[in-house]
C-alpha cells in the first residue's frame, strides 16, 4: 500500500490531515523552505554546469520531497550515507552549499562533513554504501547510542549484491538502519521493469524479514511521517519512495533518448513542490510575496557562495594528505615532486 | 612454543584483551575457531558480541567493518582464503582505502583484514592464489606478510595498532611447519620494515611469506659453493622498505626476487624497477625474478611445477654469479 498524505493538487488525505495537525508551524514552514531552496540550488547547479563553472552534475529535480522529507526526519547524531544525487538530503541535513558546490566542482574539500556531523561523502559506486550504513548502525547498537543510520540509493542499486548483503546483515544482527530507496523509475536509461523482476522495491524486504514502507516520494509529508515512524522503531527497514527524476541522469545525458515525453508530463503534474506550496498557501501559512522574498534571499546566498568557491583554488600538495593517517616519508618525496612541478608552472591551476 | 597459526590466535587474544573496541568478524571464526583454527578459543573467551560469526558475505563483512571503523571500532576481519577476497575487492579498494582521504581525515578506516594465502599444501582449486599485487597497487592500504610464529604475532599486533587499514597476508603453508618461542605478552614489530634474516656478500635474495624458508635453504646450498647471500624478508609489501633493499643490493651487486604470484606486474616488478632507478650503478648483473608463471594458479597436481623452488632460486643465483 502506497502511503500518501498529500494529493498532487495540494489536498490532504485523511491520514495526511491528522499528521498535519501534529506538526508545528516551524516544521511546516521548514519543509517549504527546504523544498524551494533545494529546487533553486539544483536548477542553478545545472545552469552552472552549462556555464562551465562546475563539472558533470546529477540533478535532483522531481525528487525533492523524498530527499527533504526523509532528511528532515533525521537528527544531527544520525549517520547518513548518501549516494551522488542527494543534494536535497545534504542541504536539509545542514551540509553547507559551499561543500555541495565544491564537491561538484571536483574539489575534495566538499566531501568533508562539518564537525560533529556523521554525513559521509557521497558514494559513487552503486549500493556500496549500504554495508557501511549497516556497520555504522552496528556501532550505534554496540555503544548503546540513540541515533540510527540511513543509506540513500536508487532503484538500480537493488540489483547489486551489496544491497542484498546489507539487508541480510541488518536483519541478522537486528540493527537500527534505514534503507531509503528513491525509486525514480530509471537507472540511467533502464526502466525499473527491466531492472527488477518484482513490481516494487518494498516486496524485496520480505526476503530478509525486515519492515518495509512504500510511500509516495513526491509527498513530503508522507515521507517525513514514514521516516520518523521507521526511525523510532530502531529496527532495520526498507523504505521505497516512489518518485521520478524529471531531468536527465546527469548533465551528460539526454533522457529523451529512452523516456517517453508523455510519461514525463504525467510526473510533472505530480510535482512535489507545487502540491506542498499549494497546501501552505491554502492554510495561510504565508503568502506569495513572502515566498518570493525568501527565494530572493536564498538566491543571493547561493550566487555569493558560487563566487566564493570560484575564487579559491585547490593546492596540489593536498593530494597527499589523508591518504594515510600521516603522510609517510616515502610519500612526502612525491608530495615535494608535485609541489616543485607546480612551482615550475607545469601544472595549471 | 607456538606454531604460526597459534601465534596469530594469540595475537588476536591479546588485541581483544587490551582494547575493548577490537572486534573479530569472519566466516566460521566463532564456535569453529576458524577453518585453520586461527581464532581458536577466542569465541569461548570473549563471546559472540566480540568474536562474530558473520553470514557468508565478503563484501558485507568488509563493508560493515568499514562502518564499524567509522563508528570507532577496530575490526579484525578474517577472509577465509585470499582467493575468496574478490567479492570484497570493491569495498577494499574503493572504500576502505579511500574513506579517510574522501572524508579529509574525519572518518577512521582503521582495520586489519587477515587472509591466508599462497600454495604448496595441495588445497582445492582457487584456494592458493597470491594476489597481493592488486592491493599493493592500491594507495591507502598497507600490506604485511609474516614468515614465522614470532614475526606473525608482532606484525599482527603492529597492524592492529596502525591507524591505516592493513591487509595481513598469512602464508598458510607455514601455519604449522615451525614452532618457536613466542612471548605471551603484547609486543609489536614495525610494519614498515624489511628484515635481513641471513647475511652474505655475493647476492641478495628478496622474498616474503612462505618463500623465506625456501630462500634460507637455497642460501645454505649456495654456501657449499662459497656463495653467500643476504636473505631479506620483505615483511611489508606496502610500503616497500627501500633503504634495506638498496643497502643490500649495493653491497652484493646481485639481486634475485622470489614470489609465488605470477611474474607480470608482481611486487617483484616494482622492486626491480626501484632498484634499477636507484642502484643500477652498483649492480654487476641484471635483476632476476623467480616467480609463478603467468598462468592461473594450477590445480594442486601441478602446483610443484608452478611454484618457485630451491632449485630454481639456486639456478637464478648461478646465472647472476657467472654473468658476463
Amino acid at each position: 500500500m502506497l502511503i500518501n498524505h498529500l494529493l498532487p493538487c495540494g489536498t490532504l488525505t485523511d491520514a495526511g490531515s491528522s499528521f498535519w495537525r501534529t506538526l508545528s508551524i516551524n516544521e511546516k514552514l521548514d519543509l517549504l523552505f527546504f523544498l524551494r531552496s533545494v529546487r533553486m540550488l539544483d536548477r542553478r547547479m545545472v545552469l552552472w554546469q552549462r556555464q562551465g563553472k562546475i563539472g558533470t552534475y546529477a540533478p535532483v529535480e522531481g525528487q525533492e520531497a523524498a530527499q527533504v522529507g526523509s532528511a528532515y526526519a533525521l537528527d544531527k547524531k544520525d549517520w547518513v550515507f548518501p549516494s551522488y544525487r542527494e543534494q536535497g538530503v545534504a542541504f536539509t541535513f545542514g551540509i553547507s552549499t559551499t561543500s555541495i558546490i565544491q564537491y561538484w566542482s571536483g574539489r575534495i574539500e566538499g566531501c568533508k562533513p562539518p564537525i560533529g556531523y556523521r554525513y559521509v561523502p557521497p558514494t559513487v559506486p552503486i549500493a556500496t554504501q549500504l554495508p557501511h550504513a549497516v556497520g555504522a548502525a552496528w556501532s550505534i547498537k554496540k555503544k548503546k547510542e540513540t541515533g540510527i543510520a540511513i543509506a540513500y540509493f536508487g532503484d538500480g542499486a537493488t540489483s547489486e549484491g551489496d544491497f542484498h548483503e546489507a539487508l541480510n546483515f541488518a536483519s541478522i544482527f537486528d540493527l537500527p538502519v534505514l534503507f531509503f530507496c528513491q525509486n525514480n523509475g530509471y537507472a540511467i536509461s533502464v526502466p525499473f521493469a527491466e531492472q527488477s523482476a518484482t513490481k516494487t522495491v518494498v516486496e524485496k524486504a520480505s526476503a530478509y524479514g525486515i519492515n518495509a514502507y512504500q510511500v509516495d516520494g513526491n509527498d513530503v509529508l508522507a515521507v517525513y511521517h514514514v521516516v520518523k515512524t521507521a526511525k523510532s522503531k530502531r529496527k532495520p527497514a526498507l523504505i521505497e519512495a516512489v518518485t521520478y527524476r524529471t531531468g536527465a541522469h546527469t548533465t551528460a545525458d539526454d533522457a529523451s533518448r529512452y523516456r517517453p515525453e508523455g510519461e514525463v508530463r504525467i510526473w510533472l503534474n505530480r510535482d512535489p513542490l507545487y502540491r506542498y506550496e499549494q497546501l501552505c498557501l491554502k492554510e495561510g501559512l504565508l503568502d506569495e510575496d513572502q515566498i518570493e522574498k525568501q527565494d530572493q534571499q536564498v538566491a543571493k546566498e547561493l550566487d555569493r557562495t558560487m563566487r566564493e568557491v570560484e575564487k579559491s583554488h585547490p593546492n596540489p600538495s593536498s593530494l597527499f594528505t589523508h591518504v594515510y593517517h600521516q603522510i609517510p616519508d616515502w610519500l612526502k618525496k612525491q608530495q615535494e615532486e608535485a609541489a616543485n612541478d607546480v612551482n615550475h608552472g607545469s601544472i595549471h591551476c | 612454543m607456538l606454531t604460526m597459526v597459534q601465534s596469530i590466535a594469540d595475537a588476536q587474544r591479546v588485541a581483544l584483551e587490551i582494547d575493548k573496541n577490537v572486534l573479530l568478524l569472519g566466516e566460521d571464526i566463532g564456535k569453529n575457531g576458524g577453518v585453520f583454527r586461527a581464532t581458536e578459543g577466542l569465541w569461548e573467551q570473549f563471546g559472540s558480541e566480540r568474536v562474530i560469526d558473520t553470514p557468508l558475505s565478503e563484501a558485507g563483512i568488509v563493508g560493515s567493518a568499514l562502518g564499524l571503523a567509522m563508528g570507532g571500532f577496530k575490526p579484525i576481519i578474517e577472509i577465509q582464503f585470499l582467493s575468496f577476497i574478490t567479492p570484497a575487492f570493491e569495498q577494499i579498494v574503493s572504500h576502505v582505502a579511500r574513506m579517510r582521504l574522501r572524508s579529509q581525515g574525519v572518518f577512521s578506516t582503521s582495520m586489519v583484514i587477515r587472509a591466508p594465502y599462497g600454495g604448496g599444501i595441495g588445497a582445492p582449486e582457487l584456494h592458493s592464489d597470491s594476489t597481493e599485487a592488486y592491493f599493493v597497487h592500491t594507495p591507502g592500504l598497507r600490506v604485511v606478510v609474516p614468515s614465522s610464529p614470532y614475526t606473525a604475532k608482532g606484525l599482527l599486533l603492529g597492524a592492529v595498532a596502525s591507524p591505516d587499514p592493513v591487509l595481513f597476508l598469512e602464508p598458510l603453508r607455514l601455519y604449522r611447519t615451525q614452532k618457536e618461542e613466542v612471548p605471551s605478552d603484547y609486543y609489536t614489530l614495525s610494519i614498515d620494515k624489511a628484515t635481513v634474516v641471513s647475511q652474505g656478500e655475493d647476492v641478495t635474495l628478496i622474498g616474503w611469506g612462505a618463500m623465506i624458508p625456501l630462500l634460507l635453504e637455497a642460501s645454505r646450498l649456495l654456501m657449499e659453493q662459497d656463495i653467500t647471500a643476504d636473505v631479506i624478508d620483505l615483511q611489508s609489501l606496502s610500503p616497500i622498505d627501500e633503504e634495506t633493499l638498496f643497502a643490500s643490493a649495493k653491497k652484493t651487486g646481485r639481486v634475485v626476487i622470489v614470489h609465488e604470484a605470477p611474474r607480470t606486474c608482481g611486487v617483484g616488478a616494482e622492486i626491480a624497477a626501484r632498484l634499477s632507478e636507484e642502484v643500477i650503478d652498483s649492480l654487476e648483473a641484471p635483476i632476476k625474478r623467480v616467480a609463478g608463471y603467468d598462468v592461473p594458479y594450477p590445480l594442486f597436481a601441478l602446483e610443484h611445477a608452478y611454484l618457485p623452488s630451491v632449485k630454481k632460486v639456486v639456478q637464478a643465483v648461478m646465472e647472476l654469479v657467472y654473468f658476463q
